[in-house]
């Protein structure tokens, strides 16, 4: 009895740092990905000098940012200004616990694993509200406010859209609804929710072409403006992370998980198809971040409206009359 | 057009000072927006940040030592800045220039005015958030840069031209670059088109936005593109002709609505123009001397002219008044950005804050020259 | 937004967005056309217009400049600073001082073309920097003898 609970300790404490050192090397390597894409989607060659092809450069980069001095500035909100780049990274760490990276790589197996993704994620904008007002800045603000309106639309057409897939399922359990894929993926049962979805995630992670709130041509950076060193970084990490969990997600819910072709590698066969799965999705969103200009405010917000929630509404009332009647 | 959401209630308002530094406003232009949650309720540009007192240092300086200075107001578009004001010497003197001069000063001007509408084609999708676009346009506009420079001596602020004709001639390899660009330009066109004209969030982005119409143009003196995008066909080079321009066929191209995008097809269109403009000089290009004679010492007889070039802003029009001596009087020079800021307040009124900086960048402003 | 413009503008917005990755795709695996700067550089055009530098007579191997005084009084920038004096025996007035002020020229190339014995030409530096003003005060009568 004892040693089962200290092993489960032990699991939990060595899953914790394998978690926070993967958010941090996702960051590296999303990182020099996003630079070397955007570099060749242009043209150039990107980074180039530190080490071979410049893989260190991002190594350097972390160095430099930790060494640099946190400026608080003069009229902040002191503790919430330190505090939001915390709070804006514990909420994308915590839904890696319940990944399944593999049959059984795995730090916890929930039944409400989709559930509790969707919780924790959605905290983080409470960190870009705090982060935008205690910089006491106007276009830190302005960034804040539109982070806030934008990710809580879109997270109804989100939910809806997984909904969908969870009515087909019947659970909420991430490796349940991999287990249910196993004859067919369901971005082909359920094209129009994946779509949905992958629009909607643009949209929750602020990336391009939905990053209103650090569109830099308008607001300088958003609400981030005022953060230096550390305090950026952690939002950087958060960001990149953020991007990680959407598209486990979407492999998991759409894409089969970690079923692919059985790789003679054991347990981490899957392991290998998974994050070739995320990573693919994650480089897509690079490719179109480079690609499109930004949207405007209230076209993002009359998107939502007009199209993306009563797709997915039509959506989800096909598949439960199609579920009913199977 | 949304409106504001709540027209009359002062108390709400708030001020947002947008510049000098800031990433759209493309220089030192500072812009005070009086602001209404995320709509531009009244913004007032603020100007003076790059004053040189061009105009005073005509008046301190023999003539011809101005002529570095013409090629600083526009930076970005050298070339016709050069063109207006030694053609207004050469008009005040009564100096004739040799054809061959002619022809390159156009040839130059033109590839100078492409190069500057890359430059805001960048400038714009990037104040909209695409990074890219930008590249493939500089990426352009090198072959240009490259081409000039092998001709003027220098990249960017061009003193090329001299009271008289040019300060170098062009040559076999000159011409042969210049058709091989027009190729690769041709070539690249398509290419912008997929990238840019048709895609659906750069069409929302600036369809109906910033309108502005023929009457608002002529209030304000708007010239270029901004009053082309209107309607009017008024460009120098066909309605108050210069140089050799009459002797090439070339379109004015007009928008309908006065919108951004109408500025934004204009310029568009207007580098296909150029392109044509360039190619028929090149086949006309006559032989003889590219410099007149000229004597050492020019002093122009006492008097005023004025000269208009199409810049490849809008029109600008030297005026000097000359009381004999070999310094100016007075030069005073019309430049095309100001009276296109002066459209702002007016334009952006109860615009979001993202449309302004879409507006602002389909004007094609050049700070330096406004505040010369 | 009516009922047939809602689909429509679906349809016709997807397409042009699928268009716009094709564009960048392709660029992705196009070459690159950039220089990595300082490893690799690109030839200058010999027409380049640096900054002024006294030139040698091809013939006689002497600069040919005769204190004319041309070049200082054409520059709009009043960067040129020429003194000489003349020596016992001989024709013309030698040069002792050519400065140039670097920090204040426009580099418009007036002088080089108000030279009546084409003492001074263009030199190619385009990459100059320096850490003070002082850098940049060239004296090219020293620059001449240097380079032999
Ligand atoms: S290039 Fe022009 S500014 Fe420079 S020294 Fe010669 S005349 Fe003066
Ligand atoms: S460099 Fe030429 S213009 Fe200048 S003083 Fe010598 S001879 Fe005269």
């Amino acid at each position: 009895m004892e040693t089962a609970v200290s092993h489960e300790l032990v699991r939990m404490v060595i899953a914790a740092v394998l978690v926070i050192a993967f958010v941090f090397l996702n960051a590296m390597i999303m990182g020099y990905l996003e630079r070397k894409i955007s570099a060749h989607i242009q043209r150039r060659p990107g980074l180039m000098e530190v080490g071979p092809h410049g893989i260190l450069q991002l190594l350097i980069d972390g160095l430099k940012l930790i060494g640099k001095q946190l400026i608080v500035p003069k009229d902040a909100d002191k503790p919430l200004f330190r505090l939001a780049p915390l709070l804006s990274f514990t909420p994308v760490v915590l839904p890696l616990i319940v990944i399944p990276f593999g049959p059984k790589l795995q730090v916890r197996d929930l039944d409400i694993g989709l559930v509790f993704i969707l919780a924790v994620s959605s905290l983080n904008v409470m960190a870009i509200l705090i982060a935008g007002w205690s910089s006491n800045n106007k276009y830190s603000l302005f960034g804040a406010m539109r982070s806030v309106a934008q990710n809580i639309s879109y997270e109804i057409p989100m939910l809806l859209s997984l909904l969908a897939v969870v009515m087909i399922t019947n659970t909420f359990s991430m490796q349940g609804i991999i287990a249910a894929q196993n004859k067919i993926w369901f971005f082909i049962v359920q094209p129009v929710a994946f779509l949905i979805y992958l629009t909607a995630s643009f949209a929750e992670t602020n990336r391009a072409p939905f990053d209103l709130p650090e569109a830099e041509s308008e607001l300088t950076a958003g609400y981030h403006t005022e953060y230096s060193g550390m305090g950026f970084s952690l939002f950087m990490l958060a960001e990149y992370a953020n991007m990680f969990v959407v598209c486990s997600i979407a492999t998991v819910l759409f894409l089969g998980g970690w079923r692919g072709i059985p790789l003679p590698l054991g347990d981490y066969g899957p392991a290998i198809w998974f994050f070739l799965k995320v990573y693919g999705l994650m480089l897509f969103m690079i490719w179109v971040r480079w690609t499109y200009p930004r949207t405007r405010f209230d076209q993002l917000m009359n998107f939502c409206w007009k199209y993306m929630i009563p797709f997915a509404l039509v959506n989800l009332l096909v598949t439960a009359v199609v579920v009913k009647l199977i | 057009m949304p409106e504001p959401c709540r027209p009359d209630s002062k108390p709400h308002r708030f001020f947002l000072n947008m510049g000098p530094q800031h990433p759209s406003t493309h220089g030192v232009l500072r812009v005070i927006l009086e602001m209404d949650g995320e709509y531009v309720v009244d913004p007032q540009p603020v100007l003076g940040y790059g004053h040189r007192m061009h105009e005073k240092m005509a008046e301190c300086r023999p003539w011809p030592q101005f002529l570095p200075n013409t090629g600083r107001m526009d930076y970005a578009a050298a070339l016709p800045y050069n063109h207006g004001y030694v053609a207004l010497i050469e008009r005040l003197a009564g100096i004739e220039v040799p054809l061959r001069a002619e022809y390159i000063r156009v040839i130059t001007s033109e590839l100078n005015r492409i190069a500057s509408h890359l430059l805001w084609f960048g400038a714009l999708l990037l104040d909209l958030g695409a990074f890219t676009p930008i590249l493939y346009s500089f990426d352009d506009r090198e072959q240009i840069l490259d081409i000039l420079e092998d001709i003027t001596g220098s990249r960017l602020t061009y003193c090329y031209f001299r009271v008289g004709g040019v300060s170098k001639d062009i040559d076999d390899k000159f011409v042969e670059r210049t058709r091989a660009f027009i190729k690769r330009l041709r070539g690249r066109f398509p290419m912008y088109e997929k990238l840019v004209n048709g895609n659906i969030i750069f069409i929302k982005r600036v369809e109906d936005i910033g309108i502005i119409d023929a009457d608002m143009c002529r209030r304000y003196g708007a010239t270029g593109p901004v009053i082309r995008g209107a309607g009017v066909p008024y460009d120098i080079r066909k309605s108050e002709p210069y140089s050799v321009y009459p002797e090439f066929d070339f379109e004015i191209p007009v928008g309908s609505k006065g919108d951004s995008m109408d500025r934004f097809l204009v310029r568009f269109q207007e580098m296909e123009q150029s392109l044509r403009i360039i190619e028929q000089a090149l086949d006309k290009l006559p032989e003889g001397p590219f410099m007149a004679k000229v004597p050492k010492k020019l002093k122009l007889p006492a008097g005023d002219a004025n000269f208009s070039v199409e810049a490849a802003r809008g029109e600008l029009a030297y005026y000097l008044i000359s009381d004999g001596s070999d310094v100016p009087y007075r030069l005073k020079i019309r430049v095309p950005s100001y009276s296109n800021l002066s459209l702002l307040p007016e334009m952006c009124r109860g615009m979001l804050l993202s449309d302004l900086v879409a507006a602002m960048g389909s004007l094609d402003l050049v700070i330096p020259e406004i505040d010369r | 937004m009516k009922n047939n413009g809602y689909f429509k503008e679906l349809f016709v917005g997807a397409k042009s967005l699928l268009v716009g990755l094709g564009v960048t795709f392709k660029a992705f695996t196009q070459p690159i056309v950039t220089v990595q700067y300082p490893r690799e550089k690109l030839e200058i055009t010999p027409n380049y217009r640096g900054h002024i530098e006294l030139v040698r007579d091809p013939e006689t191997g002497e600069c040919p400049c005769i204190v004319c005084g041309m070049c200082a009084r054409t520059c709009p920038c009043g960067c040129i600073t020429v003194k000489g004096e003349k020596k016992e025996g001989e024709k013309r007035k030698s040069l002792t001082v050519f400065q140039l002020d670097f920090t204040k020229c426009s580099l418009c190339g007036l002088c080089v073309e108000s030279c009546p014995k084409a003492a001074i030409d263009f030199s190619q530096d385009y990459n100059i920097a320096g850490f003070t003003r002082e850098e940049f005060h060239y004296d090219l009568i020293k620059r001449l003898e240097e380079r032999g």
